[in-house]
């Protein structure tokens, strides 16, 4: 933001600043629409590179990347993508790297689409299986602050951490208006 | 124009690695898991030597990564034909991407060789040098000859290079390097002058 004092006025803008004021500079996504108005800010912040994936573990492993030449990454998913990932969340724990992930979820509040409910039901379960420590945001009003420590517990302390960012508040995905 | 470049080839995949890592300067190097760290390790240990042992399909994107951080430092991705396949998605990412400082060479010897030598895509239709031309690299390129080979070096240590090279399947004796994934981080970064934490 170009006026520091300005008070983030929706929570997905606090949730961007809290990423700047952790010094991410790369962020990686597989897109959904719950996490558009980062991939905008990204892709229109000359200080933030913003890199579209194909698929998920390719984002933990540019994670690993980013660390190893002395960067911070984040990526953006969604609960569906979490299970493309298993595998490749060896990395992290073996190399002792961070990795810091936000994951909208879906197939849990006022989901349409049942295909989104068997991998969000897992979701949870399958990061902590991988020894990713999980966090979880529900209100507005504390999802930055979430996303401010969960991204210092990454960072200084070399882990995995995943913040779900839950489907009530992200909002439900409309396929009928 | 022909697509499928399925043939073997008959280099010696270590004379391959020595070649392409001789005097590698402060060139950064990421190893897909395999005979490709194995490869990298006889060729000489350094701390900027990343070797995978497991992560398959990941060493192109943690030289992505690794290019992103670093624009002032060149990154080669040596990697092969099976551990590419499996992060095939990554040619596209990073033709999207069209970083002047990361180049990948995929020793390409057309069959898994670490699980008992099956057959692979590139022995059977895929040439990952049309694929990764198709998803955007500006410089794509498929090496037989150890001339190639040599010419292949310098370019692929300042220039945003896709090389397959394509070698003997044979098998070579193991050459095992450091496999303590926190210990090959923290002297990558050391090496780079990062602080630790």
């Amino acid at each position: 933001m170009s006026n520091l004092t300005r008070q983030p006025s929706t929570w997905q803008e606090g949730v961007y600043a809290a990423l700047k004021a952790a010094n991410i500079k790369q962020l990686a996504y597989v897109p959904d629409a719950g996490h558009a108005h980062l991939i905008e800010a990204a892709h229109a912040d000359p200080e933030m590179k913003a890199v579209v994936l194909t698929t998920e573990e390719e984002g933990v492993a540019l994670s690993a990347g980013a660390w190893l030449g002395g960067q911070r990454c984040c990526m953006l998913m969604q609960s569906s993508g979490v299970g493309n990932t298993i595998n490749m969340l060896s990395l992290p724990q073996n190399c002792r790297l961070p990795f810091f992930t936000l994951i909208t979820m879906r197939g849990e509040w006022g989901e349409f689409n049942p295909w989104q409910v068997p991998m969000g039901s897992a979701t949870e379960t399958v990061l902590k299986a991988m020894g990713v420590q999980v966090r979880r945001a529900d209100s507005p009003d504390d999802v930055a602050d979430i996303v401010a420590y969960s991204a210092s517990l990454a960072f200084d302390s070399l882990i995995p951490v995943a913040v779900l960012l839950s489907q009530r508040l992200i909002g439900a995905k409309v396929f009928v208006k | 124009m022909t697509l499928r470049n399925t043939k073997e080839g008959t280099l010696d995949r270590r004379a391959v690695a020595a070649e392409l890592l001789r005097d590698p300067g402060d060139l950064l190097v990421v190893t897909g898991l395999g005979s490709s760290s194995y490869d990298a390790g006889a060729a000489g240990d350094r701390d900027l030597n990343f070797y995978l042992w497991g992560a398959m399909g990941g060493a192109a994107m943690i030289g992505l990564g690794m290019a992103l951080a670093r624009p002032d430092k060149h990154v080669l991705v040596l990697t092969g034909d099976g551990e590419q396949l499996m992060g095939i998605g990554a040619l596209a990412t990073l033709g999207a991407q069209a970083l002047p400082n990361l180049s990948v060479a995929v020793v390409d010897n057309t069959q898994f060789g670490e699980t008992g030598h099956q057959t692979s895509h590139t022995g059977l239709s895929t040439d990952l040098a049309a694929v990764a031309a198709a998803c955007g690299w500006a410089t794509t390129t498929t090496a037989w000859t150890m001339d190639e080979v040599k010419a292949l070096t310098p370019r692929l240590r300042k220039e945003p290079v896709f090389a397959v090279i394509k070698i003997a399947p044979a098998e070579v004796p193991r050459f095992l390097p450091p496999r303590d994934g926190a210990y090959l981080a923290t002297r990558f970064r050391a090496a780079l002058g990062i602080p630790p934490t």
